[in-house]
């Protein structure tokens, strides 16, 4: 099996290579490229995500293709990705972060800024928070509710359809934090620095 | 429920730790990534890494001990110390650090946040802010406190949130090293003008202090550095007494 992180220049991402390596060991092969047929042909996707909603859409379609290629690869292949951080913001059809802009459309949904309650509450919203399981899901195999997740954002996904919310985490307001739709995953929060229990959720994700 | 993070500071000087762990179990003393491994498995909710290597050829060390520590730590790691440019912010982000903190350039070169933060997101910029009291106020102090650059800390800290910083690591320079606790006016004064979090650094003595840091410092964070080395009080120890006394910390 080999699973692929997509590297297409969406900020620091050897927090994510880390943790996959550390993870799958010797197991699965994990690559990290951002060449369209070695994407093509792997089993599964992770799409990391870092900095704002238009940048990284931004990078996304800097690389020819490419959009392209996941559309393929999750709607018409229904093959397994998991989206981290803006790489779940960007399953939603529209984002407001710098300017508006289009997403990917996967999940109907928009990605606003969180409610700070005229500044009651600080933004980014940066560190351990709880997460409530409100549905299975199959990368939250095995993780207890209320397990701490580490966050680092001040954009929330509000998808339209509330069924495809796995876990929420409470701030300001409930912040959707874990998304399953089919064949896709996402979660707000960084397993790859959540220490043991995000490194499971990662485990979960590569057995899947 | 958002919690409260207990933040280890390690000192590495030319790829070792200065002021560290004493364990008797530890194979290497002087190991940043060892003694980081064993803060992160204790429980600690970031790890910070302060450079402190004053020879221009043994500052690429650091990046060495980064890339190893972060290969074993799963918890973010920050480091600062010597960081001039957004090429050496790149270069550490590259080796697998999570945020850097930047003090002296920031000040000496407002840019570097501006483009750093544009470039990498504001959650990696943490502006690490050395103040020191003058009269009824606060000063700015760069190149590890030896020079003031006269500017007002309080104002410093609302630009370096419109600049784009994500988080304010805020050490008090008159506390620093004495174990008196932090400056709680400094902390409290500076949260309650910006809306990102701020860390509280510098003076901790007990683990009281951290419980002040929080409570009335209203800091987001505290660091500390000495009460957890040569095993004075384990990171558990901390966020148990943190938890005994009302504040919400990860256990």
């Amino acid at each position: 099996m080999k699973v692929t992180i997509v590297d297409y220049n969406s900020g620091n991402i050897s927090s994510v290579i880390n943790s996959f390596n550390e993870v799958a060991k010797n197991k699965v092969k994990i690559e990290v490229t951002s060449d369209l047929n070695k994407i093509q042909s792997s089993d599964k996707i992770v799409l990391p995500g870092q900095g704002s909603f238009k940048s990284c859409v931004g990078a996304l379609k800097n690389i020819e293709g490419l959009k392209d290629v996941l559309n393929e690869f999750v709607i018409s292949n229904k093959k397994p990705l998991l989206g981290i951080c803006v790489g779940l913001q960007m399953f939603a059809d529209i984002g407001y972060e710098e300017t508006e802009t289009k997403g990917l459309g996967w999940i109907s949904g928009k990605v606003s800024k969180i409610d700070n309650q005229n500044g009651r509450y600080k933004l980014p919203h940066i560190g351990w928070n709880q997460i409530n399981i409100v549905k299975d899901s199959k990368i939250l195999r095995d993780i207890e509710n209320n397990s701490h997740m580490y966050f680092v954002h001040s954009y929330e996904f509000i998808p339209e359809d509330k069924s495809v919310i796995s876990a929420t985490t409470d701030y300001s307001s409930n912040i959707v934090c874990s998304v399953e739709k089919e064949n896709i995953f996402g979660t707000q929060f960084h397993p790859e620095k959540s220490d043991k229990i995000g490194l499971k959720i990662i485990n979960n994700f590569i057995s899947l | 429920m958002l919690k409260n993070r207990v933040i280890p500071c390690l000192d590495v000087k030319n790829g070792r730790v200065v002021k560290g762990i004493n364990f008797v179990d530890l194979k290497d003393a002087g190991d940043p990534v060892e003694q980081a491994k064993i803060y992160s498995d204790g429980g600690a909710d970031e790890i910070c890494f302060l450079d402190i290597t004053a020879s221009n050829e043994k500052r690429d060390t650091i990046y060495d001990v980064v890339e190893k520590t972060s290969k074993k730590c799963f918890v973010p790691l920050t480091v600062g110390g010597g960081i001039r440019s957004v090429d050496d912010i790149n270069k550490l982000l590259n080796c697998g650090a999570d945020k850097v903190s930047i003090n002296t350039a920031a000040v000496e070169n407002s840019k570097v946040v501006i483009d750093s933060s544009k470039k990498f997101g504001s959650q990696c910029i943490v502006v690490a802010i050395d103040a020191k009291k003058n009269g009824d106020k606060w000063e700015v102090f760069t190149h590890g406190g030896r020079n003031n650059s006269g500017i007002n800390a309080i104002e410093y800290a609302e630009q370096m949130e419109k600049n784009g910083a994500g988080e304010l690591l805020v050490t008090s320079m008159d506390r620093d090293g004495t174990q008196v606790g932090y400056d709680i006016n400094l902390m409290s004064k500076i949260s309650s003008k910006v809306n990102i979090p701020v860390i509280a650094s510098g003076g901790v003595g007990t683990l009281n202090h951290l419980v002040d840091g929080i409570k009335l410092g209203k800091a987001s964070a505290v660091l500390a550095a000495s009460i957890f080395h040569y095993g004075k009080h384990s990171i558990k120890e901390a966020k148990d007494y943190l938890d005994s006394k009302g504040i919400p910390v990860r256990i």
